[in-house]
Order: C-alpha cells, then sequence, then structure tokens
C-alpha cells in the first residue's frame, strides 16, 4: 500500500447508496420479501388510563384470514427489557392513550385492519390527567437528567445578584410536544428460525434493538439478528427497540409464520416517542455593559406513567455563557400520557429556545446589538465545570455570520422596516451540540486484490454514514474510496453504538480508524479494533460545537403570516469529512428548526388524552414553499482533542438556536415577543 | 378499511344507476380514499366516474363556461379562458392541496370534500358528524380553524375547498342527474348549514350525481386570496373571494365569497349590500366586513378569525378597486 492516492476526506463524495435509493432498489424495512409472511396491526387503547378487561373477538372467528388476535389474556409472557413500554400486551393496565392493547395478525394485510377496526374493547376508564401546567401540584426534580446530567446545577446567589442588577429579564417560554415523524415509518418484519429471530427492522441502533428484543424473549443477544441496511430517518424515535419490534415478533412466534408490522403514520404520534413540551423560566441579570452577573433557567416538563424520561432542557446554560451566579433546574411531573423520547437535539433544542430569545430581549433592554451581547458573555472555559474548552469558535461563528448575512448597519430596534404590508426583521442566536464518542468495534480485511473490506454494525440513517465512514478507511489505508467495501447495518457485525447524539460518525469513525491504523502498523490482513478502552480515557467535558444561526422573516400586517426570506447557518465543528452530506445535515436541522418556530405542534385534547392533529396533513412541517432562501457554511476548526478524525457531530445543531433567531427576528420585524411556539399568525395578528 | 366493490362507469345513466344505498362515486379520490382509510367512510361499493364524458370545459353563449363535473383541478386551473376571465376561480383552484392532489381532484370532487375538524376525522372520538347524537368535541375542544359563522351547537366544522369559495362568488350554478332526472342547484343551495343535522353537508339526495358547473358571464375583475399557516399545501385559515365592479366612482357590482369560516362556502351577502353603491374606499370595505362579522359567534380560540377576514376582505377589494 502506498499513500498516492489522494485523501477523500473533506471531498464532497456522493452518497454511496444513492443511485440504490432513487431506483428503488435499496430495501427497507417493510420491503424485504420474506416468504409466507403475514400481517399485523395495532389495536390502540382509546382511553388514556384505565384497565383492560377484555377484548371481544367473536365476530372474526369467521375470517379464515385472521390468524390470531392476541392481547394480554392470551399473549406469551415477556422478561423485563429494561423499557416499560416494550412490555406489550402484559398486562391490563392502560397508561397512555394509544397504547397497543392488542394485536391482530392475518394473511393479508386488508384483513388485519379490518379486524381491528372490529375488535370490541371492554375497557375500565379512569379519571386521566394529561395536561402539563407550571403549577402542577405533582411536579418534582428528578435525580439525574438525560443523559446522565444533575437536574440542579448552582453556583453563587442567583436571587441576590438578580436582585442588584441593573438590568434584568424574567420571562417564561413555553415549546409545544413535537414528534419526530421520520419518512420511513417504524416498522418490522419478524422470522423466527427456531429460537432465533431475524428482523428487519427500521431503527437508529441494530445491535441495541438485538439485545433489547433478546432480553424481553429470555433469548442471548447472538440470537437475535437486526438488518437495518437502509432507514429512512428517525430523527431519535428509533435509537432503541420500539413496540413494533416486539410485537412482530411476538405475533411471528404465536402464529408461526413470520410477521410484518408497519406502523400506520396516525400511530407514530403516540407508541414512539415525541419531544416533550417545556415550560421554561428564564432570569437574567446584567451590567449595563451587558456582561451577566445572573443565569437562571428552570424548565418544567413531563414524563409518563411507565417511566421517567427526564429532557435536559437546560443543561446547555450550563456552557454558553459566563455569569458569577448561575441556577440550573429541570421539574418533571407523571401524566397519564406516552413517555417523551428523544428527538433531535433532545434538551438543547428547546432549551436554546428559552436561553437565546431571553438573551435578544436582554440586549433590547440594554440597547445593545445581540450579538455583541453575546460577544461580551463569551467565558474562557466551561463556566460551570470549569474545564476548558477543546475548541470553541462562538464568536468567530457569529461574526463571520454577521459579515455573509448582512448584519452591519443594522437598527436594533424593532418594526422600522416595512415594504407594502409587510414588516421585515432580522434575528440571530446561538447554537451548540455536545461532541460525544461511543464505544464501537470495527473489523478490516484485506483482500487478495489490495481491495479492503470494512465491518461495523453501524446505521446509516439518511446521514451518508456508510460514505464518510468509506472516505475515512479509504484515506487511513490509502486506497481509493472504490476499493472499500463498507458493510453496516447488521447486528451481527462488530458492535456499534447508536445513530444518536450527533456521535455516529465520531464513535464509528474512530473505530475504523484504529483499525485500519494497526492493520498498517502490524501488516496483518484483518484487524478488529474496540474503542472502549481509549473512549473511558477521554475527558468528556468541554467538548462542544458551536454556531451561530442568521434568520430574516418578513410579517404580512393584513394576516399575520410568516415567511422566512432567508436563513443562514455558521459552524464551527471541528473538520467537516463531507461537505456534501454535512451540508445536508446542517440544512436538514435548520429546516427542522424552522418547523419548531413557525409550524409544529402536536395539539393536546386533555379530556381525551391525546393530540388531535396526528397525521401530516394536520401536523404542520416547513414544504418546499416555505424555504426560499436556505445556507449552511462553517468555519475550517482543528481540533486534536475530540476524536482521531477531528470531526464533531453536526446531526443536530442545526436544530439548536436556529428557531430562536426566527422567534428573534419576528419580534424585530414586528415588536411582538410570541413566548409560545410556534409563532403563528393568531398570536400575532391583533397585535400588528 | 372495509372491503369493498368496485365498478367502473363509462355512461352516466349507468353509474347513477348502479349506485347502491351504501355505495359512493369515485372520482379523483383525493378525499374520500383517505376517509375509507380512516374507517369514517364505508362505502360498500365505489362506483368509478372517471370514465364518464364530463371532462370538457365549454364556453357558453354570453360569455359563461360550463365546467364538466370530471374536469381536473390542475386542468381548470390552466384553463386559458379561466385564466383570462375567472381569475379569481384559477388563483383558489392553484392555492389548493398539492401539485399531485390538483392533478387527481375534480371539479364536483372538490365540491363534496369533507370538512378536515380533527375528531371528524378520527373515529375514535365522538362527533355528530360521524355518528349523529354523540356530541361536538370541538366546541370545547380543538376549534382554532373552525367557524366562526352559521354553526351550530352540533357542529362547528368548516368546509375545506378553497375552489367552492371562488364558485360562491361566481354566482355559480351546479348541474346534478339522479335517479329522479336532472336539475340545477344555485351553488349558494347546494352546501347547508350544520343545523340539528350535520352529518348531511348537502343538499344533494344520496344517488345524484354532479354533472358540470356553470359559470355565468365574468366580471373579469376578480381575485382570490387565502391566509394558511404555511407557504403551501394547507388548508385556508381564512379565505376571500371578491369579484368587484366599479362605475363612476361608485360600485356596481360586488360579490363577496369567505372560505374556512362556516360549514359552507360563506357568501358575504350583508357586506355585499353595505358596498352597493356605495365608494370604493378602505372604510367601506372594513365597515361592509363588519356588518357581514356581526353575526360571527367566535369560539375560545379562532376569535382571530374575525380581524383575519375583516383584514383580508378589505385588502381584496382594495386590489379590485
Amino acid at each position: 500500500m502506498t499513500s498516492t492516492v489522494e485523501n477523500t476526506v473533506g471531498r464532497p463524495l456522493g452518497r454511496i447508496e444513492g443511485p440504490a435509493k432513487v431506483t428503488g432498489e435499496a430495501l427497507y424495512a417493510a420491503e424485504y420479501p420474506v416468504k409466507d409472511v403475514t400481517y399485523a396491526w395495532v389495536v390502540q387503547s382509546p382511553v388514556p388510563r384505565g384497565t383492560l378487561n377484555a377484548v371481544v373477538v367473536d365476530p372474526l372467528t369467521e375470517d379464515d384470514d385472521v390468524l390470531a388476535v392476541l392481547w394480554h389474556g392470551n399473549a406469551p409472557g415477556l422478561e423485563d427489557a429494561g423499557d416499560p413500554e416494550l412490555a406489550v400486551l402484559q398486562s391490563d393496565r392502560i397508561s397512555y392513550r394509544g397504547q397497543a392493547v392488542a394485536l391482530v395478525v392475518a394473511r393479508t394485510l386488508e384483513a388485519a385492519r379490518r379486524a381491528a377496526l372490529e375488535v370490541r374493547l371492554d375497557i375500565a376508564a379512569e379519571p386521566h390527567d394529561a395536561l402539563l401546567r407550571a403549577d402542577h401540584p405533582e411536579l418534582y426534580t428528578p435525580e439525574k437528567v438525560n443523559p446522565d446530567f444533575p437536574a440542579e446545577s448552582r453556583i453563587g446567589d442567583v436571587d441576590a445578584a438578580l436582585a442588584a442588577a441593573p438590568v434584568t429579564v424574567d420571562v417564561r417560554y413555553e415549546t409545544p410536544a413535537l414528534h419526530n415523524n421520520p419518512m420511513e415509518p417504524h416498522a418490522t418484519i419478524a422470522v423466527w428460525e427456531g429460537d432465533d429471530l431475524l428482523l428487519y427492522d427500521s431503527n437508529q441502533h441494530g445491535p441495541g434493538v438485538a439485545g433489547t428484543v433478546a432480553a424481553a424473549f429470555g433469548l442471548t443477544p447472538d440470537r437475535v439478528h437486526v438488518i437495518n441496511e437502509h432507514v429512512g430517518g428517525g430523527f431519535g424515535s428509533k435509537g432503541t427497540a420500539r413496540p413494533n419490534a416486539v410485537l412482530a415478533a411476538l405475533a411471528a412466534k404465536v402464529v408461526g409464520r413470520p410477521v410484518k408490522l408497519a406502523l400506520p403514520r396516525q400511530a407514530l404520534f403516540s407508541m414512539v416517542g415525541y419531544r416533550t413540551p417545556t415550560m421554561q423560566h428564564i432570569r437574567l441579570g446584567a451590567e449595563r455593559d451587558g456582561r451577566l452577573t445572573a443565569v437562571s433557567h428552570e424548565a418544567v416538563e413531563q414524563t409518563s406513567q411507565l417511566f421517567e424520561f427526564a429532557e435536559q432542557t437546560t443543561t446547555i446554560t450550563r456552557h454558553m455563557y459566563a455569569a458569577a451566579n448561575r441556577y440550573t433546574g429541570h421539574k418533571l411531573v407523571r401524566l397519564d400520557v406516552p413517555t417523551p423520547r428523544w428527538m433531535r437535539a433532545p434538551g438543547e433544542a428547546p432549551g436554546m429556545v428559552g436561553l437565546e430569545c431571553a438573551m435578544d430581549e436582554l440586549a433590547e433592554r440594554l440597547g445593545l446589538d445581540p450579538i455583541e451581547l453575546r460577544v461580551r458573555n463569551e467565558p474562557d472555559a466551561e463556566p460551570e465545570s470549569g474545564v476548558p474548552f477543546s475548541s470553541r469558535h462562538y464568536v468567530e461563528c457569529l461574526r463571520e455570520g454577521a459579515r455573509r448575512f448582512g448584519w452591519a448597519g443594522r437598527e436594533h430596534r424593532p418594526r422600522l422596516r416595512r415594504e407594502g404590508d409587510w414588516l421585515i426583521g432580522t434575528g440571530v442566536a446561538g447554537a451548540s451540540y455536545p461532541t460525544m464518542a461511543q464505544p464501537s468495534t470495527a473489523r478490516v480485511t484485506l483482500g487478495a486484490d489490495g481491495t479492503a473490506s470494512v465491518a461495523i454494525a453501524a446505521s446509516d440513517i439518511g446521514t451518508g454514514a456508510r460514505t464518510i465512514l468509506t472516505q475515512i478507511a479509504a484515506d487511513e489505508l490509502g486506497l481509493p474510496a472504490s476499493d472499500i467495501r463498507m458493510r453496516i447495518g447488521d447486528s451481527t457485525l462488530p458492535m456499534a453504538s447508536v445513530a444518536g447524539g450527533s456521535s455516529g460518525s465520531a464513535s464509528w469513525g474512530w473505530a475504523v480508524t484504529e483499525a485500519c491504523r494497526e492493520l498498517r502498523r502490524t501488516g496483518r490482513s484483518e484487524v478488529t479494533f474496540d474503542t472502549s478502552e481509549l473512549i473511558a480515557q477521554q475527558e468528556k467535558d468541554g467538548k462542544h460545537a458551536f454556531g451561530a444561526h442568521f434568520a430574516e422573516v418578513r410579517v404580512d400586517t393584513v394576516t399575520g403570516e410568516v415567511r422566512v426570506s432567508r436563513m443562514l447557518g455558521v459552524f464551527a465543528a471541528g473538520r467537516i469529512l463531507n461537505p456534501r452530506t454535512a451540508r445536508s445535515q446542517f440544512l436538514g436541522g435548520m429546516t427542522m428548526g424552522m418547523g419548531m418556530a413557525l409550524h409544529e405542534e402536536g395539539v393536546l385534547d386533555s379530556r381525551t388524552g391525546d393530540w388531535v392533529n396526528h397525521d401530516l396533513a394536520e401536523y404542520h412541517v416547513p414544504v418546499h414553499a416555505d424555504i426560499e432562501n436556505i445556507e449552511a457554511v462553517w468555519l475550517e476548526e482543528h481540533d486534536a482533542d475530540v476524536n482521531p478524525m477531528g470531526s464533531k457531530g453536526i446531526g443536530e445543531i442545526g436544530i439548536v438556536g436556529s428557531p430562536a433567531a426566527i422567534v428573534n427576528a419576528v419580534w424585530h420585524a414586528t415588536g411582538v415577543r410570541v413566548r409560545d411556539l410556534p409563532v403563528r399568525l393568531d398570536k400575532l395578528l391583533p397585535h400588528l | 378499511m372495509k372491503t369493498f366493490e368496485y365498478t367502473p362507469a363509462t355512461e352516466i345513466g349507468e353509474a347513477v344507476g348502479a349506485l347502491g344505498p351504501d355505495a359512493a362515486f369515485l372520482a379523483g379520490g383525493t378525499n374520500l380514499v383517505d376517509l375509507m382509510k380512516l374507517g369514517v367512510a364505508t362505502p360498500d361499493t365505489l362506483v368509478d366516474i372517471n370514465r364518464l364524458p364530463l371532462r370538457d370545459v365549454e364556453e357558453l353563449p354570453g360569455g359563461g363556461l360550463r365546467i364538466g363535473a370530471g374536469v381536473r383541478n390542475s386542468d381548470l386551473a390552466a384553463h386559458p379562458v379561466v385564466r383570462r376571465d375567472f381569475p379569481v376561480l384559477s388563483q383558489a383552484l392553484l392555492a389548493g392541496a398539492s401539485g399531485q392532489l390538483r392533478n387527481m381532484a375534480t371539479t364536483g370532487g372538490n365540491l363534496l370534500q369533507r370538512t378536515r375538524c380533527r375528531y371528524f376525522m378520527d373515529m375514535t372520538k365522538p362527533c355528530n358528524k360521524h355518528e349523529p347524537g354523540t356530541g361536538c368535541p370541538a366546541r370545547e375542544g380543538d376549534h382554532r380553524n373552525l367557524a366562526i359563522l352559521g354553526a351550530s351547537e352540533h357542529c362547528v366544522a368548516t368546509h375545506p375547498s378553497d375552489m367552492a369559495v371562488a364558485l360562491a362568488a361566481l354566482d355559480a350554478t351546479v348541474h346534478v342527474t339522479g335517479p329522479v332526472g336532472d336539475r340545477t342547484v344555485l351553488f349558494g343551495d347546494l352546501h347547508r348549514l350544520p343545523g340539528d343535522t350535520p352529518h348531511i353537508d348537502t343538499t344533494l339526495e344520496h344517488g345524484e350525481l354532479i354533472t358540470g358547473v356553470d359559470l355565468p358571464a365574468p366580471s373579469r375583475n376578480s381575485a382570490y386570496r387565502k391566509a394558511r399557516d404555511r407557504a403551501s399545501y394547507a388548508f385556508a385559515v381564512g379565505s376571500v373571494a371578491a369579484v368587484l365592479d366599479t362605475a363612476e366612482g361608485r360600485i356596481e357590482n360586488v360579490r363577496i365569497a369567505w372560505g374556512a369560516v362556516a360549514h359552507k362556502p360563506w357568501r358575504a351577502t350583508r357586506a355585499e349590500e353595505a358596498l352597493r353603491g356605495q365608494a370604493p374606499t378602505r372604510e367601506n370595505f372594513l365597515a361592509a366586513a363588519d356588518a357581514e362579522l356581526a353575526a360571527a359567534e367566535p369560539l375560545r380560540d379562532n376569535g382571530f378569525k374575525l380581524a383575519l377576514l375583516r383584514n383580508m376582505t378589505a385588502t381584496v377589494l382594495e386590489g379590485l378597486a
């Protein structure tokens, strides 16, 4: 091997599986041709709380196509898999509306669906409480918030500092329940071969799903084989096994034939997780020059009766700005609702709405450029841990964004630009996301023909992971990318971590890098490398990507409609491994940020305990016509401390701060602070 | 989804004759098929009317237009006579749905699409529209985009069409055929208010088929404006269709219809009366909108529609004046 081949990392290689995807050749979970497959349809609870006494199936006995109607009265027992939502059809308790209470298995999809409509549920409903309130009597402070942070942090005396501060902001911001809605719904085909289980499953972590489903069936993890070769998005909702995987496996065991279960869009709103609504209270105290003396950020969130999911809404405030006196905290209440889960930048995305909109309000009070306010509060090291940043180019992102966006000369007072019926304004907000890596193992095998095969049980959920890992291996081995055969999407390959926490490329790329380097160093033809020890030794604090979002909006004074004329994101996220797939990730996050700012909202009917807008006609996400001008750029940033590639995660930072930039721009256009998202015409019109 | 029979028809008489008591006509299917998947519509037979000879747009003597019930929304929007003489109709059509849906949706089907009320669309919820007597959870529940005019204690649903709002302002007539023969229905009489029978959307009898829509000779001075929660592919939060002719500084002819405010496309007759013979000024337009909105009974979360319709009506008319 020689190193005469040009490096591919940093080049805009197209997605390797792109042609297969656009020609329909790429198979997603529900598309695998499986002999004798049968079809399942879930019956969901119509009440949020109660006891399921019986499932009446008499009218179905004459339908030859129906093979089984499973419920807790007849379903086989499952072991504890560490996730109460996976204990499907095991108990008579109903803990939320939409919970799977029965499963119909039939020879055809149509028969399963028809029978599911006709199943009669005998339920003793109980009074329920599905409504999050900031003054809920049962609010409590959890011990930890995700993934493993203290729920509270306290430095100095925030209350005293606020009382003494010459300028203060004391505001409350709310974000609604949001639903991940990947294009590909959650789906599984389960095939038993004796005691071995094969799952074609749409998920972000094949080995994790294998381990969890194995636990549910009392098997060792090696007996469950999960294939997730192509995944049509997840946004966090496929990070762990969801009920569809266990239900399909359970049903396949009962009917003795393979079972396919693809959730309908409506079920994605209740069965696979969502982003908790948040109610945030932000208090800032500052000197007249803008230097913060106090930062307090509290969040109220919900979790379910089944288990505690504690989103880390305010932890991002622990490392954004310098201030001597600080408090961050979280309070939860258990409601009769589905358990919230991860959704793209869980914690950071809603948390930065509160913090960065409050910063904009502080800039207004001070009569200061909101960029300058942020620059004046740039910390030397992580403000709460004291750990130095491995790299932090937040101010550079703000300055570069200002230059590109044309920020200079902006009149900072609101409602001064008008063109016809439109009020026009601009806004800025910061972005940050932790840089993480998790243990993974990669195997590299050199072929006799000089090409190489790389295997790792990674998941490409549309991000370009397969392509990036190919580039990394090619450069480490000194081969052209076309000489690398990258095998991912199969749990029987060497263990890989989840495609989540923006950590996939870092974690898997690290393992691939080390395996390739050891192969070259030792001259062996095959090397398997596990990064567990290396990662255990790494300092975890002080590692973040940063960025700055800019938005220009116009608000129609006739209707209150908001349109986003321009969005710009500037990021400092380490080494960008592939500018094409990276840009796609940034733009995707920013687009989702627009949805969070302007469109997305799970509308709860507290009487029925569910979100009434549970399809894509009624739950709005941005469409093409909403995106007029959107741009993502990045600064060159070298950070040798994060991982051998010098890369930082980029899957989530695009949605962190972009909603706040839009909300701040709406204020700048109109002079109206909308503090409960989404910003819609009905909230603006009365004030225009 | 309930199992159903499928019967394609090639002649109008054959289609009408084939429609049994639990059957439905299938045109573009863009609404009906969704409702069947949700269990809201449960026909035992679909009589496919896509092959009927109802796909022409003809110019009528005197400048009117006859639109076949099977004409696709995208074809109608692009029709040169529609674009030239009935801009309000072309604009309304293009404001609706998406390109793919407009390619399938038909003129007749668009008129008969059902409400997007989120309770109506969910068979696990009570709704007087899908099961009379079960109540209307929207009155106290989610109703931000439901009716402010002409609603009843039994139903606060809105009609979702954009096209129908334009047709209301154009004084269209609807041709219908059925088991007992042909008849013509004035556009304003086609859809009904919910009253205590909200499960009945229109004055058509079961088995009657819309064959076409006639538009009288136009005033070319017309426009449609729609407010919505995103830039495209969203139902109206409020919409205005208007036709305006002025002479010597006075309003001679004005027709105004509102969308997303009532169980039917809402012809704003009080506003029209208030404007006839008046000067076409913003003040008069606002006062006329207020006259119409005096009867509004907004719910907890949809009061904003009053200001929305008031502003939009004045702005659309100002644009035509």
